[in-house]
Formats: structure tokens, sequence, C-alpha cells
């Protein structure tokens, strides 16, 4: 039996996908501010010049969407990869296999802490600065995290059984971005399809994005509702579904 | 306290895992996978602060058998107890990240065993000072040699202070001082009443370890009891005849 420290081996966990990542670039956290940063400008530039968009402040628009985004595709990918990445702890040592996929999500927020750093330099620098609703910025990253954590937990699991799974999380991470309003505004959504649209925590983390960051408000109780119960939810199905199939991860490793 | 009662384990050639398409061509041509047992109905019951050896040829079951132990695979039949906490030392580089240093191992590594922050805190420089490897501690383990890689994680695993410890066939990479450094710490655990499992090709080092001993065939249990008589059966057992 293992009756260990699970926050003590997490966060060992954690540390060594951070390291390594980190330890084999120059520059470190720069590139982590590189790719956001492009991807903004491109997308200002595009939609400010050549679709002449009304959207205020677009840069900050963009990051809004884009940052929640990436860590989701980013954090998903590497979380349904984890357990063949970590095959040799898998097949010899007893740890929790779910520390595993959790560990590796959670070693994505470092990457995630630097860009919301940057998203909170350009809202004080370019935008309308701090306002008491950013208490809720805590809690809503802590459902994105959450969500990603309870589906790397399934779709890692399924990727022991089925090697080809991380492929269709990568088809997925695709059509995702569309259903996410990165690129276009929530006007865009049919008015009888906005309340099924928020159930997706990704779309309901920018949109409560925007809400705090652009329009200065608080983010409407019926979308923290909803993105806390799908969140949750999707966490407690992981860990269940999880639960099942890691009896015999030995076997197919 | 460990018992197996009636315990098998089933196999699939090829190890299960699949990609979409033969999934799809098994539904479709209803093949049946082959599957072997890598230990078939084996029961023994070990108590605390006994030693016991393993003994077999190579794919007799040993390792399967240690895995059950250390509770990393189920069994497909039959029933697994272990009372107790586990280290087990299966195999040198698991654990260990090659680009992460000797030091930052030894604390990844004893987290993954299940030791908690204030107890790796506390047999950290009993750790290093057992390993003994020097400055090479702060060097990337990529750049160390099997030996001491080998140093590093047996003493970590042996710090770890588990009720039960589970060694397969990797003293064997040590030197000779490092080699007597083990023993006399095997035998101060079992002094003090812990439990071990041992796998290892060597039969003196068995003889001097162990009391007891385990000989697998083909995953079955050919016999139980004292090393000597044991590990003097196995030797005098006839040139075997590849498995049909």
């Amino acid at each position: 039996m293992w009756n260990g420290d699970y926050v003590f081996v997490v966060s060992n966990l954690v540390q060594k996908d951070f390291k390594v990542r980190y330890r084999n670039m120059s520059l470190g956290i720069f590139w982590s501010l590189l790719n956001p940063l492009v991807t903004m400008g491109v997308l200002t530039f595009v939609f400010t010049r050549l679709f002449s968009s009304q959207q205020k402040n677009y840069p900050i628009f963009a990051l809004c969407g884009l940052i929640p985004f990436n860590f989701f595709s980013l954090a998903w990918s590497t979380g349904t990869s984890s357990l063949i990445d970590n095959a040799s702890i898998i097949k010899r040592l007893a740890v929790p296999r779910e520390v595993i996929p959790i560990a590796t999500v959670l070693g994505n927020c470092m990457h995630l802490l630097i860009q919301v750093g940057l998203l909170s330099a350009f809202v004080i620098a370019f935008g309308d600065g701090l306002n008491r609703h950013w208490g809720w910025l805590p809690l809503i990253w802590t459902m994105e995290v959450a969500f990603v954590c309870g589906l790397s937990l399934v779709s890692s699991a399924i990727n022991i059984y089925i090697r080809d799974t991380r492929y269709v999380v990568e088809s997925f991470n695709a059509v995702l971005f569309w259903l996410v309003p990165v690129v276009y505004p929530f006007s865009y959504i049919p008015s009888r399809y906005r309340e099924i649209y928020l159930f997706n925590p990704i779309a309901a983390v920018v949109m409560a994005l925007r809400n705090i960051l652009l329009e200065g408000s608080a983010p409407a109780a019926s979308l923290v509702m909803k993105l806390c119960l799908s969140s949750s939810l999707i966490l407690a199905l992981g860990l269940v579904v999880f639960r099942r199939l890691k009896k015999s991860f030995y076997d197919y490793l | 306290m460990i018992e197996f009662v009636g315990v098998s384990k089933l196999f699939r050639h090829g190890g299960g895992a699949k990609l979409l398409r033969s999934f799809v061509q098994d539904l479709w041509q209803r093949r049946k996978v082959g599957t072997f047992y890598a230990l078939h109905d084996v029961s023994f019951r070990l108590d605390r602060g006994e030693s016991l050896a393993i003994v077999g040829r190579n794919g007799a079951g040993k390792s399967t058998l240690l895995s059950l132990v250390a509770g990393l695979a189920q069994p497909t039949e039959g029933r697994v107890m272990v009372q107790g906490r586990v280290a087990a030392l299966l195999d040198l580089s698991s654990g260990f990240h090659f680009e992460l240093t000797g030091v930052e191992n030894v604390r990844l590594n004893a987290a993954l065993l299940g030791m908690t922050r204030k107890g790796t805190a506390q047999a950290f420089d009993e750790i290093l000072s057992f390993a003994d490897i020097g400055d090479f501690i702060h060097d990337p383990v990529r750049t160390y040699s099997t030996g001491m890689l080998m140093r590093l994680a047996f003493s970590v695993a042996i710090n770890v202070n588990p009720d039960i410890l589970v060694v397969d066939e990797v003293l064997a990479v040590g030197d000779q001082a490092f080699h007597a450094k083990c023993l006399d710490k095997i035998e101060q655990l079992k002094r003090a009443g812990r439990t071990l499992m041992f796998v290892s090709h060597s039969s003196p080092l068995v003889r001097k370890v162990c009391k007891r001993a385990l000989w697998l065939d083909h995953g079955q249990l050919i016999m139980d009891g004292i090393v000597d008589e044991v590990l003097d059966a196995y030797a005098q057992q006839p040139v075997p005849q590849a498995p049909a």
C-alpha cells in the first residue's frame, strides 16, 4: 500500500516538468511570452486592419481568448500522453496513478501564470486597470484547471488502451478553438444557442475574463454557476473513470 | 505480511495496447488474441521478518510476482494481500529523470516511494552518504555510470525505511565494497523485523541473504522451502527444454 504524501509527490513531479522544460531553453520564460504575443499581434492586425473590428482594446480582447484556450489545448494534450511518457513510473512504482496526469496539467500552470502576468500587465498599462472584480479571477482560473484535469484523467487513461487517442484529442482541440469566442465576439452566437454554448467551461472562462478585464463588471452569476458546475462535473467524472481504468495499466504498458 | 492465495496472472501476447485499427480488425474478424499465464495458481505466505528469495529461469514469472507484491499489477485470479509499506527496487532507472541532478532525483524518488516531505529531509544526508558518489550528486543523472545510478537508487529505496523491501536483480552492478555495505544494511533491516523479497541469479548471494526460497518455472510454483534445499534442487534440474 502506498500511503505517502500526495502534495509532496505532486509538487516534485511539477518541479520535474518545469526544470526539464526550462533547463534546455536559454531564454527560459521568454518563450512562454513570445507565443501569445505573436498570436495576439497577428489577430489584432487581421481584425482591426483587414476586417476593421469595432472591438475596443482588441489586443486585450484577443489575449482574453488566447490565454485560456492555449493553456487548455497544451495542458490537455500533454496530459493525455502523460501516462505513456511516464511509463517507467507506472511500471515500477506504486504511486497512485492519478498524480501523473494531474501533475502534468499543473506543470503547465507555470506557463499559464506567466501569461496571466502578461495579460494583467496589458490591462494595467493599456486597459482600464485594476477593479474590485479581479477577486473573481482565482476562482475562474481554478475552474479551468479543474476542467482540464478531469478531461486529462479520462483521455490519458484511454490513451493507454488505445494509443491513437491523442490524435483524436488534437483534432478535438482544433474544433474547440471555434467553439470558444477567441477570434469572434460572443454576440455572433445565435441567441438560442447562447445558454448551451456557455456550458463549455473554456467559453465561460473567456466570457468571464472579458467581463472583468474589458468591461470592468462582475461576471453574471449564471455564468459562474455554469462554469463551476460543468468543471466540477468533468473532474468528478474523470476521477471515477480513471479509477475504473487504472487497474490494468500495468498490463497494457 | 504477504499472502498469495491461488494467484494467477494472465497476459496477452504483445502487451495488449493497440491502435484503433487493430481494435476494429479484431472486432471484424473475431480474432482471438493469444494469452499466457505469467503466474499460475501460486500460493504462499510470508510473515513479518522473513527473507525470501525467488529463483527460476528467465521468464519464469519472478518479476511478475514482485510487481503483484508491489501493488503495480492486479492478479487475474486469486487474492494478493500485502500489509505494510513496500519499497520496490525493480529497475535502476525507474522514477529517475536523466536531465535532473542526483539531489533532485533523490527528492523525486523519495516522494514517489511514499515518503513525506519531512521524512525526506531527515533521511536526506543518510541517503547521500550511503550512496557515497561525491560531488557527482550535483550533476545530471545522465552523466552517471550504471554503478553510480544503482548506488543512488538503492540508497533511496533502503532509506525509505520500508516494512517490505523488494529487490529485483539490481545489486549485481555495484562494486565489492558497495555490495558489502548493502548486505550490511539488509542485515540491519532483517534484524529490525523487516521483510525482504529478493530476486537474484547469484546463488551465493541468495544463500547469504535469504533463509527461504521459492522456485518458479513457467509461472508455476515448483518448490517452496529452505534456501539451500531449493537452490540445490534448482541446480540439479534437467537441462531446460525450449518451452513448447
